[in-house]
């Protein structure tokens, strides 16, 4: 039986074609996948994201417990609210989830973490706490469940300040990755201007209870429900990694377009994964990289086709059309010395057809960041 | 869903009309068009082509995934609908106006083995 959000009757309502993701029965889209695409671009768009699973870590030691968790330092946030992307990694430096991690006070932070590997990650976690004093709270369940809603595009602070006139002061100055608290009654939202779009946004977290009420407000002002596969097309645009397709526990943040996120400026923090991420690195033992591509022909690029190169074979890991290039383009994972610009062919079917190595994001904002001469 | 009473269906999805020349016009189904969402792309056989019934000819990807669209009976592949490749988007909108191609049968009686509407959304 696959779980379900709290928005769940309200995707039926606005004619949801539901799918099991990761365990979770989501909207893929609404009646159409490319107008869902564009409104997040050109307007703005509204996603249910409560299949992610926010946790709780507080404590005594919690500052010093997530800087020997994640690849990336903690130390960096000091402005309550602040926020910062890291892997979770594995001792041998593969990738166990990406998330976001929240810092608030610090005794007191928060992590968003993907939904097909929260059980996962808990279980990681929790197996690493021993020696600090923290206590580590899953907010997906009982009666101190949370939602997350997601809007995305152009429009989004207007909107959602028509929904919300009174959240105005609290969110007119976040900066992006800064959040804000922002109490309503007895309630505490978090409201962050984040999100997996490459746009301006908000990412919305509050109880359980309030997420229909807000979902329907938030379409009242024309912001339009966008489904699971919006946010692929978006996120691949946007230069952004999805767990489980473009890495997993056997790939590192190397070979993963990730290295920005391993912070290794303080020589003294031990942190998982750290001594082999080094030792793979002294040993040059990288021997891939994740690139973007641009296809050059008509066809559409997918995870698993064959990359042909001058120094060797690769692999696209997510490819799609991109409704905002009109074109196709995928992250592949190529021979390290393969360089942006180079000229590859992709095996489709029984054709090979040509694609040109580029860098990602490759729209950020609604505005195409290829080079004008491809 | 639009199942036109008038036309015979393959359970893979395509159906088929004898037209008066004795060729068949081969397109998608609405249902068909509906589960693959957003059309983005089509590869249609080579006028020429010589097709087995039931055999891949042609191919039809949605924003989300790629799928096979194959020869309802066997034949010759008279003509391609190069509009329909130029902008694939319009199968959506009107799948039953978007033809993809035209087989000369080799044997004409293969289209009675195919489905009648009801066969077909029984199917579904």
């Amino acid at each position: 039986m696959p779980q379900r959000t709290p928005l769940y009757a309200d995707h039926l309502a606005a004619n949801a074609r539901m799918v099991d993701f990761s365990g979770w029965e989501m909207p893929i889209h609404y009646g159409s996948q490319i107008e869902e695409h564009h409104a997040a671009r050109r307007d703005a768009g509204l996603f249910d994201v409560s299949h992610m699973c926010a946790v709780d870590v507080t404590g005594a030691d919690a500052a010093r417990f997530l800087r020997h968790l994640l690849a990336n330092d903690i130390a960096k946030l000091t402005t309550s609210g602040r926020a910062l992307y890291s892997c979770l990694l594995n001792e041998h430096g593969g990738i166990i989830d990406d998330l976001i991690v929240y810092f608030f006070a610090p005794t007191n932070y928060r992590l968003v973490v993907n939904a097909g590997t929260a059980e996962k990650d808990l279980a990681w976690i929790t197996a690493q706490c021993t020696g600090y004093a923290v206590t580590i709270t899953p907010r997906r369940e009982g009666a101190h469940a949370l939602a997350m809603l997601a809007i995305q595009g152009p429009q989004t602070r207007e909107k959602f300040w028509a929904a919300f006139p009174a959240s105005r002061a609290a969110t007119e100055s976040l900066a992006p990755f800064q959040a804000a608290e922002w109490r309503t009654g007895n309630d505490t939202w978090l409201i962050a201007r984040t999100g997996y779009t490459g746009e301006d946004g908000f990412e919305i977290t509050l109880p359980a209870a309030l997420a229909s009420m807000t979902w329907q407000a938030l379409i009242a002002t024309g912001a339009k429900p966008c489904g699971l596969g919006a946010r692929d097309t978006l996120r691949l645009e946007a230069g952004m990694n999805l767990y489980g397709q473009d890495m997993d526990e056997t790939r590192s943040p190397d070979e993963s377009a990730l290295t920005w996120t391993v912070d290794l400026r303080d020589a003294n923090r031990d942190f998982i994964g750290k001594s082999a991420l080094a030792r793979r690195r002294e040993s040059h033992q990288t021997t891939h990289q994740l690139t973007g591509l641009l296809l050059l022909e008509r066809g559409i690029l997918r995870a698993h086709q064959k990359v042909f190169t001058a120094l060797g074979e690769g692999e696209i890991t997510s490819g799609t059309f991109s409704p905002t290039l009109n074109q196709s383009i995928a992250f592949a994972r190529l021979p390290v010395d393969v360089a942006v610009g180079d000229e590859v062919s992709v095996e489709i079917r029984d054709k090979r057809l040509a694609a040109r190595v580029v860098k990602f994001p490759f729209v950020r904002n609604g505005k195409s960041l290829l080079p004008s001469s491809i | 869903m639009n199942t036109p009473a008038h036309l015979k269906y393959a359970a893979s999805h395509e159906w088929s009309r004898l037209e008066a020349d004795g060729t068949i016009t081969v397109r998608i189904t609405d249902h068909a068009q509906e589960a693959l969402g957003d059309i983005v792309f089509l590869e249609l056989p080579a006028v020429g082509r010589v097709v087995k019934a039931k055999e891949e000819c042609a191919v039809i990807e949605s924003v989300k995934a790629a799928s096979d669209i194959y020869a309802p009976v066997s034949g010759e592949i008279v003509a391609i609908n190069q509009a329909a490749v130029d902008a694939p988007e319009a199968i959506n909108s009107a799948p039953y106006d978007n033809w993809l191609f035209r087989i000369k049968p080799a044997h004409p009686d293969e289209l009675s083995s195919l489905l009648d509407a009801d066969g077909y959304n029984a199917t579904l």
